[in-house]
């Protein structure tokens, strides 16, 4: 594969592949930082000039009021998920990282879908919402907005079922997540 | 207290004795505590002169360098300074100026986002908001530049908090959570490398910026010698293994000598210290050592595995782990004999293939003789700092260094224009030695304005100009890939170099003339002051051997 000082013309399969470790499954990393200004800039800024696609983000703060955790998944398909936590750990405001094992953790994200009901249509969401046990929030003449709360497959399977009706909006938090168990995550 | 005051001591506590600027409206107030502070200050012509300067101060002498700028456009014209600084781990701290807080996000008046547009290329930054942090913020920059892998930190501070009388008290200890590099090196880990060396039937030592940073050239040695293990640096390695000597291989890399990269080809096991695989070394990557094994020895856990997966990955400082992998490889007892073979091969390449260039047989004065020529006068131990291009790989190649801290040059960002200030805040480090730079045509231009500098402060570089009068490492390109089409690299004669030297005050001299270059080096580094020679070589000379572009090390050409 060539590079810019050649003038080999690259074809797009040479450009798109490329080396590292994939892992070929979705990551969740737990990042604790330090409660500063720009640390969010700096961690979003590192993921796009590295190439990494942040999947979701949540931040929030902690019980600790210094520290900050910033909740991201990212997609190890795409991305060398080493690479990705060494060069996160290179910042002098990143305190711990923890890369989520799927069975060792409980996730949770929770998604506000508003969408046209009518006289109909009204129950049956109102049905799949209980299925979802789900909470509706706030009703007007021709919507309802849903509250479903729970892993990404299941929000994404209520958008499924809802998008039929026609879904006006869909807001989502981005994923949170703790490890099983009594240790701290 | 003044905020500045205190930002003065605690320069002073960090030991800094000089640091490279130039004022403006943001940081006016720090140029008044600067005033009665008792730290040097070396007026610079440009920003990014500064920069390099620090730059050169902080590779000549392996303490940190530090440069000032004001806000907006004193602050972008360190960028270059700060990615050079970044990808070579050089230990700077850039102290810029910010506007007033009460402006901040207004687009004030030279108002720019410099940590936002920093981010990218330092170790850390710190934006200041309370000026009570100050003196812990400094500190704390200062041990970030310095300790683990090495960068540069910028401290932005608004020029009313800079005003700000703040109580002030010796800070000793730095509160950084989230950094704490790991130096010791895994002892488990480290065995298992002496093993592998041990077995190892083909083994190379690849070296890098890394040894010279962590001051462990010594070490090194006594690695090396603990066998026969050969010996390759990459471009900024070197002078961290001493060149004449029967275990060296020369540099290795994409101009580096084919015994050095032949040997990386066949190796069994390559045992790289503080070194990066950059794509300058390895060629095409899927082609690099195939053969070979790797043990990793870095400080930064994110090298390892980046770009070749290690098999023998440690983590920490090479002055810590070299002794105690030398130690542990001693007491394997290993037979010195399996070698044999070896070095039978890396002599024959030795012999077949030794650096070579067709000398002119008139007075031509061909570009590597000029860096021969450069090393006899000077004996071969000056501090020598470099531009970007051919003249950076001939004297890579023919100033055979003999010690860390000698060769000072972009190697990672190749930021043309870094010859000429990083000579003058090497020569500040180190004001009893001899510090050379050979400058480009070309990049000279780019900070010439340096030798204002010099001049006035009183700072005697020697520069030597590598005068082709084109941007030669393009032209060599455009002959060797594009077909000789020579888009915009002839730079033509101007300026007249010996004018110019003597515009700014410093000694102007010119040599066309092979017969008269060595003692024509040797009057310029007798003439008192900044001296300013301008060799006229070989207009179109190619550098060689060359890996070209995306090849394996075994394809080198010329
Ligand atoms: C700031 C910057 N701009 C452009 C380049 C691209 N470049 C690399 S080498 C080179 C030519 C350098 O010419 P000169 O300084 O005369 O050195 P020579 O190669 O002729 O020895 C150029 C333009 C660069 N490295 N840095």
């Amino acid at each position: 594969m060539g590079e810019p000082g050649t003038k080999e013309i690259l074809n797009l399969a040479d450009l798109e592949a490329s080396g590292g470790i994939h892992t070929g499954r979705k990551h969740i990393l737990s990042i604790l930082v330090e409660n500063k200004p720009g640390v969010l800039a700096r961690v979003a800024g590192l993921f796009a000039r590295r190439g990494f696609n942040i999947g979701s983000l949540a931040v929030g703060p902690t019980d600790d009021a210094s520290i900050s955790r910033i909740t991201l998944t990212v997609d190890g398909a795409l991305h060398p998920i080493d690479q990705v936590t060494k060069q996160l750990h290179k910042l002098v405001n990143v305190i711990k990282i923890r890369d989520l094992e799927p069975e060792e953790t409980v996730a949770r994200e929770l998604a506000l879908f508003k969408v046209s009901a009518d006289g109909e249509s009204r129950a049956e969401i109102l049905q799949f919402t209980e299925i979802f046990r789900g909470k509706v929030i706030d009703v007007s003449k021709r919507s309802v907005t849903v509250e479903i709360t729970g892993t990404d497959d299941k929000i994404e399977a209520f958008e499924q079922m809802i998008r039929p009706f026609g879904l006006i909006e869909m807001v989502r938090t981005g994923e949170i997540a703790v490890a099983r168990g009594r240790s701290a995550t | 207290m003044r905020a500045v005051d205190a930002i003065i001591e605690c320069l002073k506590a960090e030991g800094v004795d000089v640091v490279f600027g130039i004022p403006g409206g943001a940081n006016l107030p720090t140029y008044d505590a600067l005033y009665y502070g008792g730290i040097r200050h070396i007026l610079c012509r440009h920003e990014q002169g500064a920069g390099h300067a620090a730059e050169g101060y902080a590779k000549a002498s392996g303490r940190v360098g530090v440069a000032l700028g004001t806000s907006g456009p004193g602050a972008t014209n360190l960028v270059t300074p700060i990615a050079d600084a970044m990808m070579d781990s050089v230990p700077t701290v850039f102290l810029t100026g910010q506007v007033r807080t009460e402006l901040l996000g207004t687009d004030g008046f030279q108002e720019a986002d410099i940590s936002g547009i920093t981010m990218p290329i330092v170790k850390h930054s710190f934006m200041v908001q309370d000026p009570r942090e100050i003196p812990r913020v400094i500190h704390e920059a200062f041990h970030i530049a310095r300790t683990g892998r090495p960068g540069p930190v910028v401290v932005d501070i608004p020029q009313d908090l800079s005003r700000a009388d703040i109580p002030y008290e010796p800070v000793d200890s730095v509160r950084l959570p989230g950094y704490n590099p790991t130096t010791e090196g895994n002892a488990k880990q480290i065995r298992l490398a002496a093993k592998a060396l041990a077995n190892a039937r083909r083994p190379v030592i690849y070296a890098g910026g890394g040894v010279v940073n962590a001051d462990a050239a010594r070490e090194l040695v006594e690695l090396a010698t603990s066998d026969r293990f050969p010996v390759t640096c990459t471009l900024m390695g070197l002078g961290a293994f001493p060149a004449p000597h029967e275990q060296w291989l020369g540099m290795l890399g994409m101009h580096g000598t084919r015994t050095a990269n032949y040997a990386m080809d066949e190796a069994d096991l390559i045992c790289a210290i503080g070194a990066r695989f950059d794509d300058r070394i390895t060629g095409k990557l899927s082609e690099f050592a195939p053969r070979a094994k790797f043990i990793h020895i870095d400080i930064d856990p994110a090298e390892i595995s980046k770009n070749v997966p290690a098999h023998i990955p440690i983590v920490g400082d090479a002055k810590k782990i070299l002794p105690k992998l030398t130690r542990e490889y001693r007491a394997l007892e290993a037979d010195a004999s399996r070698l044999d073979a070896w070095w039978q091969r890396i002599r024959g390449w030795q012999e077949k293939h030794p650096l070579r260039y067709e000398d002119s047989e008139d007075s031509e004065i061909k570009p590597q003789y000029m860096i021969e020529a450069l090393y006899e006068a000077t004996g071969g131990d000056a501090i020598v700092t470099s531009d970007v291009g051919q003249h950076q790989m001939w004297t890579a190649q023919y100033y055979h260094f003999k010690a860390p801290r000698r060769w000072i040059n972009s190697g990672g960002l190749g930021t043309m224009g870094f010859g000429l200030p990083s000579a003058l805040g090497a020569k500040v480090a180190c004001p009893d030695e001899t510090v050379v730079c050979v400058a480009g045509d070309g990049s000279l231009q780019m900070t010439s304005q340096e030798l204002a500098t010099c001049v006035s402060e009183e700072i005697p570089v020697k520069v030597f100009i590598m005068n082709n009068g084109y941007l030669g490492m393009v032209r060599q390109w455009q002959e060797l890939f594009w077909d000789r089409r020579y888009s915009a690299v002839d730079m033509g004669t101007r300026p007249d170099w010996v004018k110019l030297a003597e515009a700014y005050g410093a000694t102007g001299m010119r040599v066309a003339d092979k017969s008269e270059l060595v003692e024509a080096m040797r009057t310029a580094l007798l003439t008192d002051g900044p001296v300013v020679v301008d060799v006229r070589v070989t207009r179109e000379e190619n550098c060689y051997p060359m890996i070209p572009v995306g090849e394996a090390a075994r394809d080198m050409v010329g």
